[in-house]
């Protein structure tokens, strides 16, 4: 059994490895439709590493929505203006500077936090499996407000989406 | 005779043990584990390209018997070896690549289209222990893995570099998204039934007495297969929801620039969905590989071609739809009437058998006729054209 643990210790890392190149080539790729497929790759290789900690419905929910719908949704997007896609536009502007200051700022404040975080492995953390069932009673039980407040958002969206969209009557003001 | 049958029953789970077995004396453990995987993998893909190879030739046979001709049946008795025929012409075909395209990308979409196609086969329950994998969660897998399709039918419709291809494109995607909604939700009944999203447990709470236990026999689970039929037909962009491929309009929709084995990759993709989306409402809704008397890998079998054949019969029967047609089907009637029929499970739940029927019976008529009504086209009397001057 130990040569299969190797296995999967060097499946994971690859993976890992992947990712970050994928998530690289989102960031520096010249042709915004590669970027796109470059980030649906990442959250795919993400959604397997969900796979690897044995967070199989995390996963799943990761592809149904980010791969499935969200990044449908930025390739849509990406096709309606259809010349960015032609064209390698330019990547820095001259808010880079600011930009790479701020988010190097960030990198520190998360990394000293991650360092200082005591992470404890115990058995009963091993053991545990997050069932759909335990997470289906959470969210309808213990959760209930913030779950019931995240669906009135969203609804407030869906509202506003389709009052922008609405066609205006021929009588109506456009202003 | 009931071990005869049983026999029977588990002969190919008995078959793969029986292999394992005999690797097992002369084998490392680790690699009995790996072969078993191995067997698995290999069964699935061999039996994908196989299913997609003899659904073309059943679906020219039975295209061909509702226009009043006979079909392919030059090539072997009745046609059998056609398809091979076929696979060899794909083979040996140029492969044109257009100028413009952008070569990477319109390379890796028909290979990347089959993964998610072969993938979705690992948690079809093809018989009694006969399911690849039994993930606990199947059905959210299943739905996952198969929203992943739109992205190689995008990147396909993007890289050709046609205008053809990319209306299509954008067909498929907004089809896509749209008819994912009501298939979603029509599963949901299903899932309070049977308290559970594997695919293996959804098939053994419709048992009961005879194995004939079956979602597709209450009320909501009529209403349920029927709305989870239709998405499914639409999903695999088959007839009459095959806008994104409308070959009257756009040529050949997102493969338009595609030839030889690229296209057969497509083809043979889209067939795949098609049976595996057959099999998982087999599996959901007309109890999966239970019922009397046969093999329970007969069952599945013979319920899932028997849904196929009604694909193929839609085909043969049905105009295509119009886009405007095709968008207020999904979200003006299919997705209400879901939502309804979640509320109506749930009472079924309940509520003990007879009054359920009492209940549910009315309740889903009732807001069918409205739908129906409500979506009847409003056609003025005189036409205005808000565009014209």
């Amino acid at each position: 059994m130990e040569t299969l643990e190797l296995f999967v210790r060097i499946g994971i890392y690859t993976l890992m490895a992947l990712v970050l190149v994928f998530a690289l080539g989102v960031v520096t790729l010249r042709n915004l439709f590669h970027c796109a497929l470059c980030l649906a790759a990442v959250l795919i290789g993400t959604a397997m590493l969900y796979v690897g900690l044995r967070a199989d419905f995390l996963a799943a929910v990761q592809i149904l929505i980010y791969v499935g719908a969200v990044m449908t949704l930025v390739i849509f997007v990406i096709m309606l203006t259809e010349h960015l896609g032609e064209k390698s536009i330019r990547q820095n502007n001259r808010q880079s500077p600011a930009a790479v200051i701020s988010l190097s700022g960030i990198v520190v404040l998360l990394a000293a936090l991650l360092l200082r975080t005591p992470w404890p492995v115990t058995d009963k953390a091993l053991q545990a499996k997050a069932s759909v069932m335990a997470l289906g009673k959470a969210l309808m039980g213990t959760y209930a407000f913030p779950f019931e407040v995240i669906s009135v958002i969203l609804i407030a969206c869906l509202i506003g989406a389709i009052a922008i969209a609405k066609k205006d009557l021929p009588g109506e003001d456009v202003s | 005779m009931k071990e005869i049958e049983f026999f029977v029953d588990l002969i190919f789970v008995n078959a793969k043990g029986w292999c394992l077995d005999l690797l097992g004396h002369f084998l490392p453990d680790w690699t009995v584990v790996l072969v078993s995987i191995i067997i698995s993998a290999v069964v699935i893909m061999v039996l994908g390209p196989l299913v997609m190879m003899y659904l073309t030739l059943l679906e020219r046979k039975v295209i061909g018997r509702i226009q009043n001709r006979y079909g392919p049946n030059r090539v072997g008795k009745w046609g059998l070896l056609q398809p091979i025929a076929d696979g060899i012409k794909m083979f040996t075909k140029e492969d044109i690549v257009p100028a413009q395209a952008d070569k990477i990308i319109h390379f890796l979409a028909p290979v990347i289209i089959v993964i998610p196609a072969l993938m979705v086969f690992l948690v079809v329950p093809f018989g009694e222990r006969m399911t690849a994998v039994n993930l606990n969660i199947g059905l959210l897998y299943f739905i996952a893995v198969s929203s992943i399709t739109t992205i190689p039918i995008f990147m396909g419709s993007w890289a050709s570099r046609n205008k053809y291809s990319l209306l299509g494109g954008m067909r498929t995607a907004a089809q896509m998204i749209s008819y994912e909604v009501p298939m979603t939700l029509s599963v949901v009944p299903v899932i309070m039934m049977s308290q559970s999203l594997s695919t293996n447990t959804i098939v053994m709470t419709q048992a009961g007495d005879m194995d004939l236990h079956w979602f597709v026999f209450t009320p909501w689970g009529l209403v349920g297969f029927v709305i989870f039929f239709l998405c499914a037909v639409a999903e695999c962009n088959r007839p009459p929801f095959d806008l994104p491929e409308a070959e009257s309009e756009l040529v050949a929709g997102f493969h338009t620039e595609y030839s030889g084995m690229k296209f057969a990759l497509f083809y043979m993709a889209e067939y795949m969905n098609a049976f595996t989306l057959c099999g998982i409402a087999t599996t959901l809704f007309l109890g999966g590989w239970q019922g009397p008397l046969f093999p329970s890998w007969l069952w599945f079998f013979g319920k899932t071609f028997l849904l196929i054949c009604v694909m193929i019969w839609f085909r043969g029967t049905f105009p295509r739809f119009r886009v405007d047609q095709l968008m207020g089907f999904a979200w003006k009637f299919l997705l209400p009437l879901t939502l309804i029929n979640i509320p109506v499970a749930a009472l079924w739940f309940f509520v003990p058998e007879q009054l359920a029927w009492i209940y549910s019976v009315p309740i889903l008529a009732v807001s069918l006729w409205g739908l129906v009504k409500l979506n009847r086209s409003f056609v003025p009397e005189k036409r205005i054209y808000p565009l014209a001057d």
